[in-house]
């Protein structure tokens, strides 16, 4: 198999307006960002975006809300965008807040072909307003759950360190976050990658998104790995 | 009256050899730094980490390598990497021993609200809803009274929930509570309190049996 496009502009170029796109990364940590560039060359509009945060003013998908790209955001937590929450509480952009690890296994439900999970996340809040909920015994207790649906994305857009034209995935450190389970959930799903490399250079044991999941895959450039709290110790 | 500091070391007291801890963002990210050496504990970060070291060295930062609070950390020998989806797997099947987060309110029934202030602040719930619902052991690390000086542990949380009956033990400036079916229950109070004060700093039903220690933290 060979996936390979030759870079972000290729990869994206039948994303239209109003589609539903999940994007990898956890804050600015493994997030596409040459697919984020190209859909702001590209200026698809109404876009849904399924994601665990909003990016930054200037960076991640802050970009794509800047330029006014986005319909609809589902995340978990958006609190470092002020334009986003500008956006928000003017009416501008509809955002659907939901748990993190549902938002995660929402993801994998999609990615394994199941319709639904059930969670004990958000029992009793407001998440759980107009859900169906069902009782099971857990460690001999009975305990109510949320049933959530598996999404359904029309495209999933996901950042690795390393990949093969099989589409073939190695994330690297906490980078890999939302980006395997996303891979899985894409009616098609979009690999960049720092580095791609030829056939049977990743050790088979050591892949962590097989390429069946892929699409298309390139190699991106000009990372810049934008670190949102640089924290240090003293020597 | 503790600082956040003397939080921190009072909540570290609560940790026990062979844990596995999720801390939240705040002060409960500083008991990290309150563990005892000789103990055997792993810190897990939500976004994909078992075994969370200390912050990097300057010039040692990555970019790839941060804990929930978006801040850059180091691994530890043993430590692993895993995706969200386990992560929370993990956390689901209480594998994780003890929480210990934030929260702007806890109701005397252990229902707790720590992520949205109606028409003010709108930055979402994270990984919290997730935490406090299938969490074994909560202890929350907050402040007594709010900047108004309200009392943040009531009869019943007026903000928007983010679990319900879930809040094990709380750790404030003033004082050490359980949560029983009776109520917040006094265990210890901060050097220099009172009963009275912290009586007078809690609108929530407040069990108080015989004398109240004053807590050693260090």
């Amino acid at each position: 198999m060979n996936k390979t496009v030759a870079n972000a502009d290729e990869a994206i170029k039948d994303i239209q307006d109003n589609v539903t796109i999940m994007l990898g990364g956890f804050g600015l940590c493994g997030i596409p960002e040459n697919c984020i560039s190209a859909l702001v060359k590209k200026g698809v509009k109404g876009l849904t975006c399924i994601s665990n945060n909003a990016g930054v003013d200037d960076f991640g998908i802050g970009l794509m809300l800047k330029t006014r790209q986005v319909k609809k955001m589902i995340s978990s937590y958006v609190g470092e965008n002020a334009e986003f929450e500008r956006q928000l509480l003017s009416g501008e952009l509809e955002v659907e807040l939901i748990p993190q690890g549902t938002l995660a296994t929402r993801c994998l439900a999609a990615g394994y072909g199941m319709p639904a999970i059930f969670t004990p996340a958000g029992v009793g809040t407001e998440v759980a307003i107009g859900k169906e909920t069902r009782k099971f015994m857990v460690e001999g207790v009975e305990k109510e759950f949320l049933m959530e649906m598996a999404f359904d994305a029309d495209f999933a857009i996901v950042k690795a360190w390393k990949g093969d034209p099989h589409g073939n995935l190695i994330f690297r450190e906490t980078a890999r976050n939302f980006n395997p389970m996303m891979a899985m959930a894409g009616k098609i799903t979009i690999a960049e990658v720092e580095e791609l490399v030829p056939a049977g250079a990743l050790d088979p044991d050591q892949i962590h998104t097989p390429g069946i999941y892929i699409h298309r895959i390139f190699q991106g450039s000009n990372y810049e790995k934008r670190i949102e709290q640089r924290t240090v110790r003293k020597l | 009256m503790l600082d956040k500091v003397g939080i921190a070391k009072r909540i570290a007291k609560e940790i026990k050899d062979g844990y596995y801890v999720n801390l939240g963002i705040g002060i409960p990210t500083l008991v990290a730094n309150y563990i005892p050496e000789h103990m055997n504990v792993v810190l897990q970060s939500e976004n994909g980490l078992l075994g969370m070291g200390p912050f990097p060295f300057e010039g040692e930062e990555d970019a790839d390598l941060i804990n929930a609070g978006k801040q850059t950390i180091t691994t530890l020998p043993g430590s692993s990497f895993f995706d969200s989806a386990m992560s929370f797997g993990m956390i689901r099947s209480r594998k994780v021993d003890l929480t210990i987060l934030g929260a702007m309110e806890v109701a005397d029934n252990g229902d707790i609200a720590n992520w949205k202030i109606p028409g003010k602040m709108v930055k979402g719930m994270g990984g919290a809803m997730d935490l406090v619902a299938s969490a074994k052991n909560i202890i929350v690390a907050m402040q007594h009274v709010n900047k108004a000086g309200e009392s943040k542990l009531l009869p019943k949380c007026d903000l928007p929930l983010t679990g319900v009956r879930c809040v094990k033990k709380i750790v404030t400036e003033l004082a050490v509570l359980d949560v029983t079916p009776q109520g917040f229950r006094l265990l210890e109070r901060a050097p220099g309190i009172s009963v009275e004060q912290i009586k007078n700093a809690t609108l929530g039903r407040l069990i108080i049996e015989g004398e109240i220690p004053e807590m050693s933290i260090d």
